[in-house]
């Protein structure tokens, strides 16, 4: 074969390959990850699957946070601000984890209706600010009076 | 044709005259690079030094002054280069067909950085490199567009032949765009929704705001001085045998 | 603020510095690929019309 013809030739194998992946990858996200995470409110209404594992994405619960005996294992509780879920995960937690942070955990519900998580990842939200602007915004926040 | 008052015309013959073209870019270029590095200068020195840091993230959300005008400029590109390809594709313009093929790579190498940076600023802050959500996977499959409309192009021997080809294929391709846009309201993702581009004021405090539309806009700069660069050679290959080719190499000697 | 604590980046050093690395050796290649691959093609295309001239 030509040098030029094998080369437009692996041209041609390359970019069938590289669509053909793409369109895979497009196809298995399509599928089975659409939705990325279910909420608490959509696992209490039971259409989160039972016995697989599937992701699950919610606030933390101010002062869930527990950590019973000194291992990495960590117990907090997951709302979207309707329904709660309890979770349990042991392993190390992203920098971002915190009480009222958005996270979502991989892993399935055990019998009790307790979420066993595999994988934490924190969910950031779109604002940024500088520290002291947040303090202040607080301040403003807790100086209103409850209406 | 009739409807176009002549110096119109005119001006637009001029414009898509490829010696024309090519003098004018020569002439513009040292503007464009000197532009760039202003704006990349003060965009940077904004960015790492004098924007404060994220209540949340720290310095870590400095990633942003890159990844997020990477992001834009990937679809921007895309964008302009199905514009440019149909123009081609449409009234035959062989310097559309050329600003369409030489965006091409320009698009690809932002779409690159908005995947690797989006990546390492994943890592520290949720706790994972890679998630195959709607955001990430569709901005996945942009790569993966920009790499088939730069491996299509090459594989065609004849370029007006393969310029139809790329434009078809970056055309289909634009239903993407919208889709990566998107991708963050429609679905639930890990990626967070849109910081600056929607119809709400920002949410970014304007001390960060400022750097990251400088660094948007050095950007640009960047890929009209990258995509001229590439035009400029792509202009020669097809025109080598012209007499304005023959008459500019025949004036350097 | 002291250079230590600039190039620290609050201990995400690794991820801010090789993030604006990368792009920083992306965006160069870009352009130095066009330019040098532009040299080449000029250079040769000169040989050529030597030759034919001669």
């Amino acid at each position: 074969m030509k040098p030029i013809r094998r080369q437009r030739l692996i041209l041609i194998v390359l970019m069938v390959a590289g669509i053909g992946a793409g369109v895979g990858f497009a196809l298995k996200s399509f599928n089975e990850n659409l939705m990325y995470f279910f909420s608490t409110t959509d696992v209490l209404a039971g259409k989160a699957p039972p016995d697989r594992l599937f992701r699950l994405g919610g606030m933390v619960v101010k002062g869930s946070v527990q950590r019973p005996g000194d291992g990495l294992t960590v117990h907090f509780k997951l709302t979207d601000y309707s329904k709660e879920v309890a979770v349990e995960y042991t392993g190390i937690l992203p920098d971002l984890f915190r009480e009222g942070q958005g996270i979502v955990a991989n892993g399935k519900l055990d019998g009790r209706g307790v979420f066993v998580a595999d994988e934490v990842l924190a969910k950031h939200d779109e604002n940024y600010m500088p520290p002291e602007v947040k303090a202040s915004l607080k301040k403003q926040a807790a100086g209103k009076p409850v209406e | 044709m009739a409807l176009i008052p002549a110096p119109v015309v005119r001006f637009y013959h001029r414009m898509a005259s490829p010696p024309h073209f090519y003098a004018l870019t020569e002439k513009l270029m040292p503007w464009l690079v000197a532009i760039f590095v202003v704006l990349l200068a003060i965009g940077l020195y904004g960015g790492l030094y004098l924007a404060p840091p994220d209540y949340q993230q720290g310095d870590s959300y400095r990633i942003i002054y890159i990844h997020v005008p990477s992001a834009w400029m990937s679809l921007f590109i895309y964008v302009m280069m199905a514009v440019a390809g149909a123009i081609g594709l449409i009234w035959r313009i062989k310097l559309a067909e050329i600003v369409a093929i030489s965006s091409a790579s320009v698009g690809a190498s932002f779409t690159f950085i908005a995947l690797v940076t989006g990546s390492l600023w994943g890592k520290p802050m949720w706790g994972t490199w890679w998630v195959w959500d709607a955001r990430l996977t569709s901005e996945l499959i942009l790569l993966f567009l920009y790499l088939g409309v730069i491996g299509l192009y090459n594989a065609i021997d004849d370029k007006r032949t393969a310029s139809k080809a790329v434009a078809i294929l970056a055309l289909v391709g634009v239903v993407n765009i919208p889709v990566i846009h998107y991708s963050v309201e429609w679905w639930n993702t890990l990626h967070q929704g849109p910081t600056v581009t929607k119809m709400d004021k920002p949410s970014i405090h304007v001390s960060m705001l400022v750097p990251l539309l400088v660094m948007a806009a050095a950007f640009k700069f960047y890929y009209l001085i990258a995509m001229l660069k590439r035009a400029q050679l792509e202009l020669l290959q097809r025109e080598r045998t012209s007499a304005w080719v023959k008459k500019m190499l025949a004036e350097q000697q | 603020m002291d250079l230590q604590t600039f190039f620290a980046m609050g201990g995400y050093a690794f991820y801010v510095w090789t993030s604006y690395g990368i792009c920083c050796v992306v965006l160069v290649l870009n352009v130095v690929v066009s330019i040098r691959k532009r040299r080449q093609f000029l250079r040769q295309l000169a040989r050529k019309q030597a030759r034919q001239n001669s």
